[in-house]
């Protein structure tokens, strides 16, 4: 809250950088990008996430050659994920390039250069990455749940998909919570990703709050701006966690 | 008779459906490996091979080439080092960091879960809370400390960030596994005579194998991987090894060499990889075992 530019100042500005901010059009792309970026990221990698851990769940014989291939990715750091997509979405080598040498000459896939959808590329990379944390984390909930239940289900009648729809999917509540909010706070977070995958590029189009801070504080010299930025983010993950933490702890002192 | 058909019937469907779902499986087989098998293809090409285009096909001229030149004589910033120097640069920051945060939070759970205190469920509460604050929030404060501590730009500095900021996590850990750990056996302890370390090095860490190992690999491959603190903080000899891959692809001028690139990508990953490779199975226990219980 201080007007801060190179080095920090300490003069009270009330709340002018917060008005400020949001009259920036650089922080509206941000958040924008955010909710585009965070939505399609949590609910892919959820959905993913969750149907190849009932799928791996039916005994499946190369489960321990498959699992480790779904989960390498998590390894990897964010900027290794996002050089490593960088090359395969860039239409000139990569599967762009691929296609057309099959025969496919009119395919077009050029995402990462394109305003307007630069900012799904950075969700494919990102999904590409965590999707395969989620499933282990889907695969530990569903481990858990005991064997008998499906039993008793299929004497019942009940179909494979109503099982599942009415009562596996209802007993992972805790596993999807620990992923949503896993999930969620990464989205938040993501910074490597967009900085090696796209560098905010073309022009703002994947600017995202947790780049606008760095680029603001430390290459704008906006100092002030900056931190009000990263007060936003921080109000923003604390009104997801606070309320998770407090039902986590609660249900805890209660067994 | 119909009843022949009927269970036929439910044969077949079954066996349509276990194909199905192994023909899933193994398209996102791809979809997760195809990225790594473009890098490691392309890494032993040389550039002409790559610019005829390609990208899926294996090389024409195996090479090793690229990989020297990415190990030992690539263009990074301004000097012509390759990425070998920045190896150790990260290895002397993480492994210290890996061991202390590791100690210090599997103390933590002890204290927490067997030596509970007044206000123990608030401070665990505010070291859960410090696991969801983004980085960006505490890079300017963080600056600023390490600036009065004299540690700015040094792997210290580094070491130290990534202690404070892992000390949630290793906590977390430790105190779910610990909670399941019989406090009968801690109180006889303590009625034998064993004081506090003594309780602690004897009766709890004999039995923290598979917590620890769940960890080390999630310290390892977090701070390894970390790019935000490093860019911050690191000065010019205390460069880790992701901010060097960074400069080095963002930095040629020119010709950009992919295959070097491909493969400093891959050196890059490396250790990470290994540890998830060697470890990776008791990763997975271990976290069905207690780190993402509920």
């Amino acid at each position: 809250m201080t007007d801060s530019r190179m080095l920090p100042t300490h003069e009270w500005m009330g709340w002018d950088n917060y008005f400020k901010i949001f009259r920036l059009r650089h922080w509206k792309i941000a958040v924008n990008n955010l909710f585009i970026f965070g939505f399609l990221y949590i609910v892919i990698s959820t959905l993913i996430g969750l149907l190849l851990a009932i799928l791996l769940d039916q005994k499946i014989r190369a489960e321990g050659i498959i699992r480790p291939i779904f989960l390498y990715p998590m390894a990897l750091s964010f900027i290794v994920t996002g050089t490593a997509w960088k090359w395969f979405l860039d239409p000139g080598i990569g599967i762009e390039n691929i296609v057309q040498l099959w025969g496919w000459e009119d395919f077009k896939f050029d995402w990462i250069k394109n305003r307007s959808y630069a900012i799904y590329t950075v969700v494919i990379a990102a999904v590409w990455q965590s999707s395969g944390f989620v499933m282990a984390m889907f695969l530990a909930g569903l481990r858990g749940i005991d064997g008998e239940i499906m039993k008793a289900a299929q004497i019942d009648g009940a179909s494979g998909f109503r099982i599942y729809k009415r009562i596996i999917i209802p007993m992972l509540r805790p596993a999807f919570l620990s992923a949503f909010v896993i999930l969620a706070h990464l989205s938040i977070k993501a910074y490597d990703l967009v900085i090696a995958l796209t560098h905010g590029g073309p022009g703002r189009a994947t600017e995202l709050p947790a780049t606008f801070m760095y680029s603001y504080t430390f290459e704008r010299n906006q100092m002030g701006l900056g931190a009000t930025s990263a007060i936003i983010m921080l109000v923003m993950i604390f009104s997801i966690i606070i309320p998770y933490l407090y039902s986590e702890l609660r249900s805890e002192d209660q067994k | 008779m119909k009843l022949n058909t009927l269970q036929e019937s439910n044969i077949n469907k079954s066996r349509m459906s276990r194909t199905l779902i192994y023909i899933v499986l193994f398209v996102f087989a791809i979809y997760y490996l195809l990225p790594l098998y473009v890098m490691m293809i392309n890494s032993f090409k040389h550039l002409d091979d790559i610019r005829s285009g390609g990208m899926l096909n294996l090389p024409s001229i195996w090479t090793i080439d690229p990989w020297k030149s990415a190990w030992s004589t690539a263009q990074i910033g301004i000097d012509p080092s390759g990425l070998k120097p920045y190896l150790w640069n990260s290895i002397s920051m993480v492994v210290p960091a890996v061991l202390i945060s590791t100690i210090l939070g599997s103390l933590n759970g002890y204290v927490l879960t067997k030596w509970q205190f007044r206000g123990h469920g608030v401070v665990f509460g505010l070291l859960l809370l410090a696991c969801f604050i983004p980085f960006q929030v505490v890079l300017i404060p963080m600056a600023k400390i390490l600036g009065l501590l004299g540690l700015a730009g040094t792997t210290q500095g580094l070491i130290l960030v990534h202690v404070v900021y892992g000390l949630g996590f290793t906590t977390l850990f430790f105190r779910n596994y610990y909670a399941a750990f019989p406090t009968e056996i801690v109180k006889a302890a303590q009625i034998d005579g064993a004081g506090f370390f003594r309780i602690f090095w004897r009766v709890l860490l004999p039995s923290s194998g598979p917590i620890i190992v769940v960890t080390v690999i999630w310290q390892f491959t977090n701070i390894w991987n970390d790019f935000l603190f490093g860019a911050s903080f690191a000065d010019f000899d205390s460069i880790p090894m992701t901010i060097a891959l960074n400069n080095l692809v963002n930095s040629s001028t020119g010709v950009k060499e992919y295959n070097v690139h491909f493969a400093g990508a891959i050196l890059a990953a490396l250790p990470t990889l290994i540890v998830y490779i060697v470890s990776g199975r008791y990763f997975v226990r271990g976290l069905m075992a207690g780190a993402v219980k509920g």
